[in-house]
């Protein structure tokens, strides 16, 4: 050990040195950010990383709010036109200035081949130049949520993917790789100074940045760490100071470790889905019919779950039980519908036998066990919950690449799905889980197929209804025909949990995106 | 070649004889031949891999639904399924998978967007790093210790060197990287617990082996990696050694009055290390397929790494890359045991030469 010391010591030395004159911030996540194009993928960790970097028109406050960032003002000018002023003197960190032309380009970029942001400028018609720095943005109807998109749509500069051949996001179909993917040039409070993919990636201070940074960082590097007990290791021997997502059985552990863990609900719904469509269930001891089809039986399934020991077993008291298929941070939340049927076995006994099954009957259930925060477990919850009222529930539980391509085939009984609208407005939750499914995307993720034509009706309405009042009493109304028809069963928001040390302050967003320049570490 | 074989063990009566030197040199012929059969089998082996790993593929899932995330549109999943081939019948997306292969073009990383015959760059030199210093450990105290075993059996520190071993053998190697990680790396703190630390690169090639930083990151998963490997040498040793001792040529090479030194390690050792040879070359084949593990817990920037990656991502052109370029290292290191072992045994090569003339 002696001789081990010396050597040792010198490189903490050495170590010490070379931080001492900047402030680096060292943080762990489950898994890498794919690209660096903000285009590329619409995931929350690569827009979350990436948003460091690149800027969009308009950005989220601390409080989820809409607030300017490249646009200082918009305006709706009609019902499908809205006017964008945007801010001057922006530069990107190459150094080109920040105009019209970029954001014209950008949105050509995000609505063309190899991008992932379609959903997003789907409903875009045109977008005009007006100036030098202000545009148009045209829609095809009337969209009032269009700003709320927008938040998710990364300015790039048109410059710079001209000359580095990056027009186009990466196209895995066609085998070229693109600059993009592991360059960047943004507007944002860091710069991109190193990317090693799954190794370390490393962004600096962009000193040149428009806005006033809260933060002290000069430095902050990201790595990736798998597996869940390295993860929390590399943060409890300081070779990390942040880290998430903090595996559930650590968290007493961190804490008593003296380090701060920070748990706020995450957007995401975890709810349950059942087939309403078909006459007789793809797996099912009953034949020649669908249970799910009669309200009673679904009514039954709901009360008949304990979400309270759910919450308090399998998710060790992180998640935040909900009677909505929204949480509250989205807009459109109702606080007074946001409760859940009681937890009755008797009374759910009795819708059972009422709709004809006394004894229960089987049905299969699909479950993914590496999507969510302990899906299979919940699964097992559930199954265990149905079995007490003679609901016999057979249980498929895979990995999430074969379990997705399963449930989007509709090749399931009764299934657990998470969601979280991305436009951080109801209307996205109301259009994909809960409308009637048909070829244009409605619905896609209705899996069970609920449907009532009222609702849909309603659901048309509210996307282009721009008085936010009449709106808002819309979605009231959509949310309340669901409840009463039970179209799915909403479990819980599971909580982000994020671990760090006393020296970092910070803001956790409940779409779970990390941003660097609310961050600050004191030196220990 | 001669060099090989004038340090090559020798037992007693089949010591170097000049006419062996010529006898040797007609091997090439043979020897020749052999080593294209070999290769001709490898191809084989490759094929078969790559077949089967493409049958596994049909159910290890669908990449379509990650790459597009939940908000594209069921015309667009349909496309993207088409674009990449994915909708062709099996033997159509094999037999383009082959051509594309020998020509050494794997594809794009359907999760990264880059293109995987790079990925696979990148990543081989830390692998083959972590793996070379584990044989080296494993060898280097192995050995010893079997030896050590073997001749003072019975004493109490070669039982206690059994009893470890066992636990070496039987414990699963995350849970030694783990145990590892919380004492050096969270209670003591001498050690990192993750990653590569600080690297150098020679052209394409990335060491950590030229820093102090690089060599403490080297240590943990090295040692985890190893432990098996150890374990089962030194009890592969010490039962080898134990029946060379009883063997007759020991007993005359004492009655010649030899000292125990020369006995022990000139004699007994050298024809020990024959079989150990084997298993080594074939544990040198494993431990690059199965570093997997210790690279997951320690997050080591290796293939491993990006093998479990791809996987949880069905990332199809990676697994396939990845499957083939292990069985290519298995089978060349199975080519090179045989040489040696064809270099190193007197007795393979005038079985041989009789079986030639």
């Amino acid at each position: 050990m002696k001789r081990i010391a010396p050597w040792l010591l010198a490189g903490t030395l050495a170590l010490g040195a070379s931080l001492s004159h900047a402030v680096t911030l060292r943080v762990s996540d489950l898994g890498d950010v794919q690209s660096m194009d903000p285009h590329s993928l619409n995931e929350s960790l690569q827009l979350s990383f990436t948003g460091n970097v690149y800027e969009p028109l308009i950005e989220r406050g601390k409080d989820m709010s809409l607030t300017p960032a490249l646009a200082t003002k918009w305006t709706q000018t009609s019902p499908t036109v809205w006017r964008f002023d945007l801010r001057q003197g922006v530069k990107f960190h190459d150094g080109t200035a920040f105009t019209a032309d970029d954001v014209i380009f950008t949105f050509k970029r995000a609505a063309g081949d190899g991008s992932d942001m379609k959903g997003y400028t789907n409903p875009i018609k045109d977008v005009r130049k007006v100036g030098e720095f202000a545009v148009e943005i045209e829609t095809t109807a009337p969209y009032p949520i269009l700003p709320d998109t927008l938040t998710t749509l990364a300015m790039m500069s048109k410059k710079w993917c001209e000359e580095n051949k990056a027009e186009r996001p990466v196209d895995r179909r066609k085998g070229i790789e693109n600059t993009a993917s592991f360059k960047s040039n943004g507007t944002g409070p860091f710069r991109l100074k190193e990317r090693q993919p799954s190794v370390r990636t490393v962004l600096v201070k962009n000193f040149n940045w428009w806005g006033k940074s809260e933060s002290n960082l000069d430095e902050v590097v990201f790595t990736p760490i798998g597996n869940d007990a390295t993860r929390v290791a590399a943060l409890l021997s300081g070779e990390t100071d942040l880290m998430e997502p903090v595996p559930l059985q650590d968290v007493e552990r961190i804490k008593s470790a003296g380090l701060n863990v920070l748990q706020g609900p995450e957007l995401r719904t975890i709810f349950l889905g059942m087939d309403q469509k078909r006459d007789e269930l793809l797996f099912s001891s009953v034949k020649g019919k669908n249970p799910f089809k009669d309200v009673r039986v679904r009514r039954a399934f709901y009360e008949a779950i304990d979400e309270e020991t759910i919450k308090a077993r399998v998710m060790r008291g992180a998640a935040l039980p909900t009677g909505l298929m929204v949480g509250a941070a989205v807009r459109g939340f109702q606080a007074d519908m946001n409760k859940r049927l009681p937890y009755d076995t008797d009374g759910a006994k009795k819708l059972l036998a009422d709709a004809g099954y006394p004894n229960g009957f089987e049905v299969g259930m699909n479950c993914p066990n590496d999507r969510y925060v302990n899906d299979a477990a919940i699964c097992q919850a559930v199954a265990a919950s149905l079995a007490r009222i003679g609901v016999k529930v057979n249980l498929m539980t895979e990995t999430k690449v074969t379990y997705f391509p399963k449930i989007l085939r509709r090749d399931t009984s009764f299934y657990l799905l998470g969601w979280t609208p991305s436009t951080v407005d109801s209307h996205d939750t109301l259009q994909s889980i809960m409308a009637t499914p048909n070829d244009k995307g409605q619905g896609q993720f209705n899996l069970g197929a609920y449907s009532n034509p009222k609702f849909d009706e309603l659901v048309l309405k509210i996307q282009s209804e721009t008085d936010q009042k009449k709106r808002n009493e819309m979605i009231r109304e959509a949310f309340k025909i669901h409840q009463d028809d039970v179209g799915h069963i909403p479990l819980h928001q599971q909580a982000l949990a994020w671990a760090y040390g006393k020296n970092v302050t910070l803001t956790q967003l409940p779409n779970n995106y990390m941003f660097f320049k609310w961050m600050t570490l004191k030196s220990k | 070649m001669q060099k090989i074989r004038r340090k090559s063990p020798t037992r007693p009566g089949f010591c170097a004889r000049p006419a062996h030197a010529i006898r040797f040199a007609f091997h090439l012929g043979p020897m020749f031949a052999f080593v294209i059969r070999r290769l001709v089998q490898a191809v084989l082996v490759m094929l078969t891999v790559a077949f089967i790993a493409f049958m596994l593929f049909q159910y290890v899932g669908d990449p379509v639904t990650n790459i597009l995330g939940q908000d594209a549109t069921p015309q667009q999943r349909l496309q993207l399924r088409r674009d990449l081939g994915l909708d062709s019948p099996f033997p159509v997306q094999f037999a383009q998978f082959v051509g594309n292969a020998v020509r050494g073009e794997f594809g794009l990383s359907l999760r990264q967007g880059r293109k995987v015959s790079s990925l696979i760059a990148e990543r081989l030199p830390a692998t083959l790093e972590l793996t070379l210093l584990a044989a080296v450990i494993a060898l280097a105290i192995g050995i010893p210790m079997g030896v050590y075993a073997a001749l003072k059996r019975g004493s109490f520190v070669s039982q206690a060197l059994m009893t470890i071993s066992l636990v070496g053998v039987s414990l699963p190697t995350f849970l030694i990287g783990i145990l590892l990680i919380l004492v050096f790396a969270v209670t003591l703190k001498w050690l990192p617990s993750f990653g590569r630390g600080e690297v150098v690169s020679f052209g394409p090639w990335t060491t950590g082996m030229t820093s102090i930083d690089g060599w403490r990151h080297l240590v943990l998963p090295a040692i985890t990696l190893a432990i098996f490997q150890l374990t089962l040498i030194m009890r592969l040793v010490r039962s080898e050694m134990l029946e060379v001792l009883r063997a007759d040529y020991i007993k005359f090479a004492r009655a010649r009055g030899l000292p125990d030194r020369v006995v022990y390690f000139r004699h007994a050792l050298k024809n020990t290390l024959v079989p150990v040879m084997t298993i080594t070359g074939l544990q040198i084949g494993g431990l690059i397929a199965f570093a997997i593990i210790t690279e997951t817990v320690f997050q080591w920037p290796g293939m491993g790494l990006l093998f479990i990656q791809a996987v949880q991502f069905a990332d199809i052109p990676v697994m396939a890359a990845y499957l083939c370029l292990i069985a290519l290292i298995f089978v060349a290191i199975n080519l090179v045991v045989d040489l040696l072992y064809f270099a190193v045994d007197p007795r393979l090569r005038v079985e041989r030469a009789a079986g030639a003339h």
